[in-house]
This record gives C-alpha cells, structure tokens and sequence, in this order.
C-alpha cells in the first residue's frame, strides 16, 4: 500500500504555490513535511484532500490514480485529514461529530446513538484516547478535541492520516501523549503525514523528513543524518539563528498591574478569574498557557476592548480599568492583537491608511475636519524603510503583503512612539523565520528602552525565548511563575493546571 | 519576584454580570407590575363584584361550564404573587430562573388583567384559549419556515413575502378548482419563492436579508396589484371556500382542551405534527445532524463529505413549502378571500416567534401560542369592551414582538454560521 503524489502543480492567481511536487508515503511510515508558513503545504494537503484540484500532477494509491473531486472521494480512498483549525461542530456531541457524514441510522434516517457511541469507545479503546462519546465538543480542552478528530478519521477506516501543526494547540506534556498515539496508529500500518515548522518535532518522530520552500520540495532527508541547524536552514534557504540575542533584563517601575482580574468571555462565563499580574519597565513578562484559557480576555480587558467584571488595572499607577481604548492607547500602551486580519488592520485599506489608523485624528495626519494625506503617506513611507516592510508601495492593500510584513505595518504603527506598554499578543503566528527574527529583535529592542512589556503566546519556545518571566495561565489564573532557567516540562505541567512555579523551580 | 499567584479560594469583589443586571431589570418590572395589579384592577374594582368566565362553547357536548371568582379577591391574591416573585428575582441569588418567574409573572398579570376586563360580565375563556390556538398557526408555520432555513445558516426575511404570495395564490387556485388545488398551488408557491430565495443567497451570495426584502416587496407589489386589478374585476376568483373543523371524536368532547385542541381544520393538526416531526428529525435523525452541522460549522460538514450547498437548497426550498402551508391557512381557513397585505406583518412576527422559541420546534411552538394569545386577547377585548381604545389593542402582538425581540427573554444563541454564506476556497 503506497499513497504518491506525483508532479503536484497548483497555480492560483498570481502565486504559484506547488510548482511539481512529488511526496510518497508507505504503510506504517512517518514521513514529516516541514516547511515554512507560505511554503505550499496546505495548498498540498489540501490537493490530497481533495478541497482543491491542482492545476497539472496526480495522487495515486498502488499506482491507481484518484479522482479527488471533494473530502468525500478522499475519504472513500482511505484518506484522513486532522485539520489544524478542528473541523468539529462546537455544539455536537463526541459521538455525533465522529458520524456526521457517515451515519448509522436505523430506518427513515433514524440516528443510531447506541452504534454511534458504541464505535467512540471501541476506537477510543483500542488507542487508549480516553474520550467520552457523550461529551459537548465545547466543554472539551483542545487536547481532547484532538483525539475526537483523530477517532473521527479511523472510523471511516483511514489508512494514511495527515496531521496538519497538530502540536501547535498541546502542551508539552500533550505532545508526548500525541505523540504515542501516532506510534500506535504507525504500528497499525498507517501511513502518516505530520504537517510541521518545529524542527525538533519532526526530529523525534518521523521515518523520513520531505522540506519544502517557496512551492518545491527542496531536500528529502532522514532524521538521523541531520540536526536542527540544518533543517531550519533548508527550511528557510540560508543560515538561521534560532537564539534570541538579549541582555539581562533591568527591571525598573512597576508600569502595569492587575489586581484579581475578573473578565467574561462570550458566553458570559469568567474566563479571566481573579487573576493578578504586573509588568515592570524594561522587563518582558511572557504568559504561556493553552489556547482558551482566558489569554485573549484578559489582552482584550488590559487593551479596553473588554469590558471588566471586577477587578483594577494600573497603569504607572493610574487606574485604566474603566477607560476607552483610545485613552488607553494614549497613554502609549502598544497593542499588537492576536488576529492581525480581524483587530489589527482594517484589509481592504492600503499600508498608509492602516499605518494612520490610531493617529487619523491628530496633526498633522488631520488637519481638523480634513485628512492630510501627504502627512500621513510621509509617515508610512518612513515606517515602511525603518521596520523593514516588504511591499511595493504604501498605496497598495495590506491585503496583498504577506503575513509577516503585514504584522509588521502592526508594529511599526504601535512601536513608533515612546511606548510605556507593549501587549503583544501571538506576534509571529504563521509568519516567516525572517519575520519572526525581526518582530522579536524589535521586542526586546523596547525592553532595552525601558518598555514594559508582556507577551502572549501559544507557542511555548517563542515565550521561552524572549520573557525574563514567564506566567503560566491556566482556567484564567495564574498558575505558576517561572523565570528564564526553567525547563519546558515544568512549565508545561503548569499548562495543565498543576501547581508549579517557583516551589517547583 | 514580582508577580503574585493567585491565592487558592480569593474572593473577589466583582460588578453584577449581565444575567444579575437583567434580573434586577426584571424584578423590578415585576414588583412594578404587582403595584399596578393590586392598585388599577384590585382597588379599582368595587368589593364583592364578581367576574364570570365561561368554559364551555355553544353546541358543545357539556354545556354551562363556569367559574365565578370574586374579581378584587383574585386581583389581591394576583399582585401577592407577582410581588413575592418579583422580590425573589430581584435577590438574584438564582439568577437562572428568572425567565421561569417572568413566565409565571407575566401569566398571571393576563389573568388578573381578564378578571377586572370581566368584571360584572361574563367572558368566553375557552373561546379565547381557542382563538389562541387558531391565531398561533400562520405565525408558528411561518416561525417553522424561518427555523427551517437558519438551521442551514441562510437567514429567511422573506416569509411575510411568501404567506402573502401562497396565500394570493391559494385564494385563485382555490376559486377555480377547488381548495385542495389551492393548498397544493399555495404550497408549490411557496416552494418557488424558497428556491428564489436560495439561489440569490446560496448562489450569488447576495445579502440575505436585502435577498428577503426584495422578495418581500416584490410579493407585495405583485399581489395588491393583482387583487386590484384581476380580483376586484372577478369576485368568483375571490372565494375559495374554506377547510371546516374536523371534530375528532371523544377527545373533541373533553371540556376547554377539546375545543382548544381537538376540534380544528387540518391545518392545525397539520401544525401540530410538523412541530413534533421537525423536533424529532432535527435532533434525532441523519437529515437533523447533517442540516445542523450545516448551520453551525459549514466547512466541517464539507470536510466530511456533505454537500454544503445541496443541504442548504433542500431545506430553504422546503421552508418555502411550510411558509406556503401557513398562507394557505389565511386564505383557505382564516378567512376565505384574498385582501391586500393580508399578512399585516404576520411573517415578521414568525421571524420574532422563531427567535423566542430559540430555533426549536418546541420552543416555536410555545412562542407562536404566545403570540397567538396576544393577537386572541386583542380580538375578545374589542368585543367585551374595556375602557382601553381598540387601537392600542391592536399593538398588542407587535408590542409583544418588540419586548421579545430586545431580549426581555435573554439572549438565545443562533445557529453558529446563521447568515453568512459558505465560500469554498
């Protein structure tokens, strides 16, 4: 049994983004495809899965080539997909979500509960995934939803799996768990593709490594013949330093505290739960933690976009907690939002307009009423050369740069003035390495200029990298404090909520 | 190190939560609400006046079926629990029920309101609770459409259109070949204006609720003017005859229920069933499962094989149909003639029956009684003649529709992807 892909090109209007790839993946093989944000494959997996069809290339199973129209012939070929955003329905049951689809129903249609939760707990058995049928999708922690994807894809009997960044939702300790599962499904023959840009990862558990860069497979190598180094820079095409270069933090004032914190989310329950915290000039405060646990409230409430429950925010000891964003924008708090397309910048305006955005309204960029355009391009022209933004013009969309240089118009609009604050929440998500080095030497660069600063992010070695402390957030409190020496295992038990922090460290 | 962890069980002192603030809403109304019971219709009553109410029909199997009640003692003991509940809610220390108070509240403000507008006469109570039941069905059916078509995420403003336009046709079918033919064209019309409806927004992705409101309009336009110009000329194409009661036997009998329930033309038995099949087969069958996971989370159902668009085709074409069912109603049962904007906004309130019954069949069902009764209260007030004008009677189902659309009842959740439509990349 052997799943090839064979010459994949897919054009789209004007990026080529698989340009002849050939990857082949054999029976209770781990083959690990790594590539950066950009590089093809999703566009690939997507091909394979029959979302989209490529513009020249074929997939074929024992040299029999497949017609993948849609999901469905796909997962009639035994091709399985765990998606990195889960395609679950949030208010569905376990069990409903594994057969939406393929249902077994009695007659006129009539679902088949007792068969539905029967087959969730003979997969969830036979992997050892420890799910219950009867559960609310949404009650769940995204490590469990997970393995409701995966038993979504054995029950329609998958023999290849494609894993899309399925370690970018878990914590550390998560990862070794998911990662026995996959030892499990290869000891059952499974051919699996791990989707990946943590080079460590694909180290540790894939039987061949395939990279890819700007739509082409560059290099196929076995993990054994390479180290991180080299992968990143196969990766990324040149040499990459993975360290952060930065000096010991001096920490000077207290700039921002909270004091227990109380915030709603949507759904009206607490997801920031009496949590207190501070920031202090020239230090960087990290806050790890899974996905959903209060992170996004709590950066909404600090910034004024959230109204508090209870609960006082200071800034240089001036209680903010009540305040409007734009005041609190005023007092020089940097905002970098954790959506760049949906809070920080507005897509359909051109870089100038975006880069104007939070000073449209003040000379010169206003001239009372009217607009003063040429002020406002002067800045971005300016910004556009000092942070390093790749685009043609500052009269082009914003739509039309890439991620990384988009998040960069976002930082250069919230750097360029004397910061107090920097809230910078998931700043390289799904950006390039060049990027990302940049976007975290201008981070520290504001600590150095006595900026407090505190960061959220999902991705533990980003934190790692740049906090002097790191905080570890857990149901909306603080469960553990960590300075830099600590390990990712320590921290990572905290992500599950056990309490750690300084007695553990 | 600077940053304190959280202790273990901190109190922490927090401003009232937006579920607390409606609760003090609500509570206060209700103490309010309690005052004016115990004031206007206790004390405005003179003691010993006696209100009669009748529950039982002419012709029906048991006749003279009363209750007296004494109409100050009933308003006094009305305002006692009102106030008792109000003085609960406002404690806040269950905030959950506070829905289940209001429910209670508000039903026996009704009561009280009926006693003192019945006092030293007599009302027909089961005529009303029938009258309810009748006045439900085009709102509920037209509330089923719009359910029909936001499970599957398209967003159905067009239901006004297609009762006036099925109902319009109905009334023609109807004249010329019978009422069965015009149930059957009333039904294929609203099925049309469903796949119009579907294909503008499915298909070109227009603006669903601008998509409705042209229809809306469109329907209106097209039926006055052909009321005007083809059935003022031939009065034979305006009247289709009607769909009479169907007692059902032995149920039919049974005091109050069985002329509120068992002794109706089929629509309401039609009604009935549908609520009970939509239940059932949203929630228990694989065409539920699969037009749910459609309205929540498209994309997951494409990446699991159902066709996104087909599902959603399906269900708004047959939100048509049931939309098309309820304008029948209005022609070949209500009333047996067609007249311009006979709906009168019946649709809209359909829409507001569906947001308070929470996209559930069951829920739609109560909301569509709600609205039913409202619309009953107006009608049986104007003929027992209470000091208050006929006109602000009239507004009592759109005052209704008001106080439950701005969320007196709280906020419900829409099916996740309600209105947007699905792009596949």
């Amino acid at each position: 049994m052997k799943l090839e892909l064979k010459g994949i090109t897919k054009q789209f209007p004007g990026v080529l983004a698989n340009d002849n790839v050939n990857l082949s993946i054999g029976e209770g093989e781990i083959v690990a495809l790594l590539g950066e944000n950009g590089a093809g494959k999703s566009t690939l997996m997507n091909i394979l899965y029959g979302l989209y069809t490529p513009t020249s290339g074929e997939v074929l199973i024992d040299n029999q080539p497949l017609e993948l129209h849609s999901p469905g012939d796909a997962i009639a070929a035994g091709i399985g997909m765990v998606h990195q955003h889960f395609m679950l329905v949030p208010v569905f049951t376990v069990a409903e979500n594994v057969i939406l689809g393929d249902e077994p129903t009695k007659r006129i249609g009539w679902l088949d509960a007792r068969r539905a939760r029967k087959m969730v707990k003979e997969i969830s058995g036979r992997y050892s995934l420890d799910v219950d049928p009867d559960a609310i999708i949404e009650d769940l922690p995204v490590g469990i939803q997970q393995r409701v994807e995966i038993i979504k894809v054995l029950a329609r009997e998958a023999r290849f799996v494609v894993f899309d960044e399925p370690t970018s939702v878990l914590t550390p300790n998560e990862v070794e768990g998911f990662f026995e599962i996959v030892a499990g499904l290869k000891a059952d023959g499974k051919g699996i593709i791990f989707i990946s840009h943590k080079l460590g990862e694909a180290l540790e558990i894939a039987d061949r490594i395939v990279i890819m860069r700007r739509g082409k497979t560059v290099a196929e190598v076995l993990p054994e013949e390479v180290d991180e180094e080299k992968l990143a820079e196969l990766m990324v095409g040149r040499p990459v330093d993975l360290v952060v270069h930065r000096e010991e933090a001096k920490p000077a004032d207290v700039v921002l505290s909270v004091e227990n914190l109380v915030v709603l989310d949507d759904r009206l329950q607490r997801a920031v739960d009496g949590l207190s915290l501070e920031v202090r000039a020239g230090e960087i405060v990290g806050i790890a933690g899974v996905q959903g646990n209060g992170q996004t409230e709590l950066v909404e409430s600090l910034t004024g976009l959230r109204t508090s429950l209870g609960g006082v925010v200071r800034l240089n000891g001036e209680d903010i907690t009540t305040k409007s964003p734009r005041a609190i924008h005023k007092r020089n708090v940097a905002h970098v939002p954790e959506d760049r397309q949906k809070s920080g910048l507005v897509l359909p305006f051109t870089v100038t307009e975006n880069i104007v955005l939070d000073s449209y309204y003040e000379a010169p960029v206003s001239r009372g009423v009217q607009m003063n355009w040429g002020a406002a391009r002067d800045r971005a022209v300016r910004l556009v050369e000092e942070y390093d933004v790749r685009t043609p013009s500052v009269d082009v969309l914003v739509s039309t740069l890439s991620g990384g240089n988009q998040q960069k118009v976002i930082v250069a609009r919230e750097f360029d003035r004397d910061v107090a604050l920097v809230i910078a929440s998931q700043p390289t998500r799904g950006i390039d390495v060049g990027s990302i080095e940049y976007i975290h030497s201008r981070i520290v660069q504001e600590r150095d200029n006595q900026s407090a600063v505190l960061i959220v992010s999902s991705e533990l070695d980003e934190i790692m990298a740049l906090s002097d402390r790191i905080l570890v957030m857990f149901e909306g409190k603080i469960a553990g404090e960590f300075d830099s020496s600590a390990t990712p295992t320590e921290i990572g038990l905290a992500m599950l909520g056990s309490q750690g922090g300084l007695e553990a460290s | 190190m600077t940053a304190t962890a959280t202790p273990a069980k901190a109190e922490v002192k927090t401003r009232a939560t937006p579920a607390e603030r409606r609760a003090t809403v609500i509570g206060t109304v209700m103490v309010l609400l309690a005052v004016f019971v115990f004031w206007v219709f206790g004390l405005g009553l003179e003691s010993g006046v006696r209100s009669t109410f009748n529950l039982s029909l002419p012709g029906e199997r048991f006749q003279n079926l009363v209750w007296e009640v004494n109409a100050q003692w009933l308003s006094f003991v009305v305002a006692a629990i009102m106030a008792f509940l109000g003085g609960l809610v406002l404690r806040r220390s269950h905030v959950k029920w506070t829905n289940v108070a209001l429910a209670i509240g508000l039903g026996l403000f009704a009561l009280g309101f009926l006693t003192w507008a019945a006092a030293e006469g007599s009302f027909s109570l089961v005529g009303m609770l029938r009258s309810t039941v009748l006045l439900s069905v085009p709102v509920t059916l037209g509330a089923l459409s719009g359910l029909m078509c936001e499970r599957v995420a398209v967003i159905n403003i067009a239901i006004e259109g297609q009762l006036l336009t099925a109902a319009f046709v109905g009334t023609i079918l109807g004249s010329a070949w019978g009422i069965w033919a015009g149930l059957i064209g009333a039904m294929v019309t609203g099925a049309l204006l469903g796949a119009v409806l579907a294909v503008l927004s499915i298909r070109y992705r227009i603006d669903q609720i601008i998509a409705g409101v042209v229809i809306n309009i469109f329907a209106l336009g097209l039926t006055s003017f052909l009321a005007r110009r083809v059935l003022s000329q031939a009065p034979d194409l305006n009247s289709p005859g009607r769909f009479t009661s169907i007692k059902i036997p032995i149920l039919g009998d049974i005091p109050v229920i069985g002329s509120m329930f068992f002794d109706h033309n089929i629509f309401v038995y039609a009604m009935f069933l549908l609520i009970i099949a939509l239940h059932f087969g949203l929630f228990y069958t694989r065409w539920g499962l699969r037009s749910r996971s459609v309205g929540e989370h498209p994309k997951a159902a494409d990446t699991v094989g159902i066709n996104v668009y087909r599902v959603r085709y399906r269900n708004v074409i047959l939100g048509g149909v049931i939309a098309g069912f309820g304008g029948a109603f209005l022609t070949l049962a209500q009333v047996s003639r067609f007249e311009e904007n006979l709906t009168a906004g019946i649709g809209f309130i359909g829409l507001a029956a569906m947001i308070f019954g929470r996209w559930r069949p069951l829920g739609v069902l109560g909301a569509g009684l709600v609205f039913g009764f409202a619309r009953a209260l107006q009608q049986k007030l104007g003929i027992l003649g209470t000091p208050i004008p006929s006109e602000f009677l009239s507004m009592t189902p759109y005052i209704v529709t008001i106080i439950v659309v701005a969320g007196v009842v709280g906020r419900a959740r829409p099916p996740a992807a309600d209105g947007q439509p699905y792009i596949k990349d």
